[in-house]
């Protein structure tokens, strides 16, 4: 049975590992790297780099330390800010990565999408979507949440799948920062919305958190300062879950190799 | 060491290798990405490794144009070690549905269909078990079912079941782990698959 996946998240500016509050206020915690090496021994399903000054600085990701990591650590790997073609794509799945989450740059171009989607497989193109709650709605956001958009949250994720989306990382700016748990209305109506996996983030502060938005329909939960600052254990995480009946993979799958590679 | 295995990774322009050779670095292989069949000669590799994502046809037509479909056959024909991953086990079977009906390698019998997004999410993306069927070198010092991770929209279904070392359930059981002899391939990508995936490498530098 294919398991539900627990991804923690690596916020890098400036080549480091840092962890917004509502995105601002910023907390230098960590060299990426290494961050990325300790998050494998703990177990995490996947990792997830996002470089949140890119789209606001508007410069690049930091393909080197995607490099540096994928050389050390043996996990799916995803890539995001500040990506804005085809060619940045393929420089960030030369680099390692796995899939590249494109946030700001497919506002702009949704064409991006389909681009990618065509030359390199819809399963390593996500749609990062940045929403805040509008009444009975959610509205989008671009560059890293500071500026709203037109669009609606559900349109947009909708039509991105139809583009070439292959998974969609859905950030509640709402939850984010807060500790609340995730936003389990968003997370449905998405979740009913779209049939390509859903990464839910933006707010988990506890392991019934993770729970709830799998409950929700999620297939993967994403947080940083959480994991981060130590605040979850990924195994305590996995045991919880298994004893809510959710699956995931257990907290020791076979035994580490230790010392016998490299 | 003298007798690490010499592991040749063919890049024919289909998606990432540097994970699949620094994930066979760490588990002892020496390593070298071959762009054309010269290299692979220059190198005298003792193992062959196929990655690959992205499309079928696509990858059949540039292994033709790069002139890799005799060196394959003939590989594999002389039971010469070898990893297919991902699409790199998909184009040894017979045909595939993906974006029309394609030719494979046919070294193995079988075809490679869609999974129905009307029964579930596609692509799978994730960590999934792999049900040893059949046991096989590449299964030494692994549980029954590890969990292996998975991203694909095609599956492999197969007449042969003598081939198929280990099932995955997704939408029912396919065969995610096939083999013969020193030829293997596996559905997953073992070098995203942390320890276990590591192991399965390490397993396949001892054919």
């Amino acid at each position: 049975m294919l398991k539900k996946r627990i991804i923690p998240c690596l916020d890098m500016k400036g080549g480091r590992v840092v962890k917004g509050i509502r995105f601002e206020s910023l907390i230098d915690a960590g060299d990426p790297v290494e961050t990325a090496a300790l998050y494998d021994r703990m177990g995490a399903d996947e990792l997830c780099f996002l470089d949140i000054g890119a789209s606001v600085e508007n410069r690049g990701t930091l393909f080197e330390i995607v490099e540096k990591t994928a050389s050390r650590v043996f996990l799916p790997l995803t890539v995001g800010g500040g990506i804005r073609s085809t060619e940045e794509i393929r420089k960030a799945l030369n680099a390692g990565a796995d899939k590249v989450s494109l946030n700001s740059a497919a506002l702009a171009r949704p064409e991006i999408l389909t681009e990618g989607a065509l030359r390199f497989g819809a399963q390593c193109i996500v749609l990062a979507v940045d929403v805040k709650r509008d009444g009975n709605s959610w509205r989008v956001y671009s560059h890293g949440g500071t500026r709203p958009t037109g669009h609606d949250a559900l349109e947009w994720i909708v039509e991105g799948a139809r583009r070439g989306a292959g998974e969609i990382l859905l950030t509640s700016m709402d939850r984010d920062g807060t500790k609340q748990g995730y936003d389990t209305e968003l997370i449905r109506a998405v979740s009913r919305a779209v049939d390509i996996p859903l990464v839910a983030s933006g707010g988990a502060g506890s392991l019934e958190d993770f729970a709830q938005a799998f409950e929700a329909g999620a297939d993967a939960a994403l947080a940083a300062s959480l994991f981060h600052f130590g605040t979850v254990d990924l195994r305590e995480l996995r045991r919880h879950l298994i004893w809510r009946g959710f699956p995931v993979r257990p907290p020791m799958d076979i035994p580490s190799l230790g010392d016998s590679h490299g | 060491m003298a007798d690490s295995p010499r592991t040749a990774v063919i890049d024919y322009g289909m998606g990432n290798i540097h994970s699949v050779s620094k994930a066979l670095e760490a588990t002892g292989h020496r390593v070298a990405i071959v762009c054309d069949p010269g290299e692979l000669a220059a190198f005298s590799p003792s193992h062959l490794v196929l990655p690959g994502v992205g499309a079928f046809g696509e990858g059949k037509a540039r292994l033709e144009a790069g002139g890799w479909i005799c060196i394959l056959e003939e590989w594999i024909r002389n039971d010469r070690p070898f990893l297919g991953i991902c699409l790199g086990m998909q184009l040894l079977f017979e045909t595939s549905q993906e974006f029309g009906t394609h030719r494979g390698l046919s070294l193995f019998q079988g075809e490679v269909v869609p999974f129905d997004p009307g029964r579930s999410k596609v692509p799978q993306i994730g960590w999934n078990e792999v049900v040893r069927k059949i046991d096989h070198p590449l299964w030494t010092g692994l549980p029954e079912a590890p969990n292996l991770y998975f991203v694909h929209s095609y599956r492999v279904r197969t007449p042969d079941i003598e081939i198929v070392l280990g099932e995955t359930d997704y939408q029912g059981p396919y065969p995610s782990m096939v083999g013969r002899g020193k030829v293997a391939a596996v559905q997953f990508h073992p070098e995203k698959s942390q320890t276990a995936g590591l192991r399965l490498l390490e397993n396949f530098g001892g054919f």
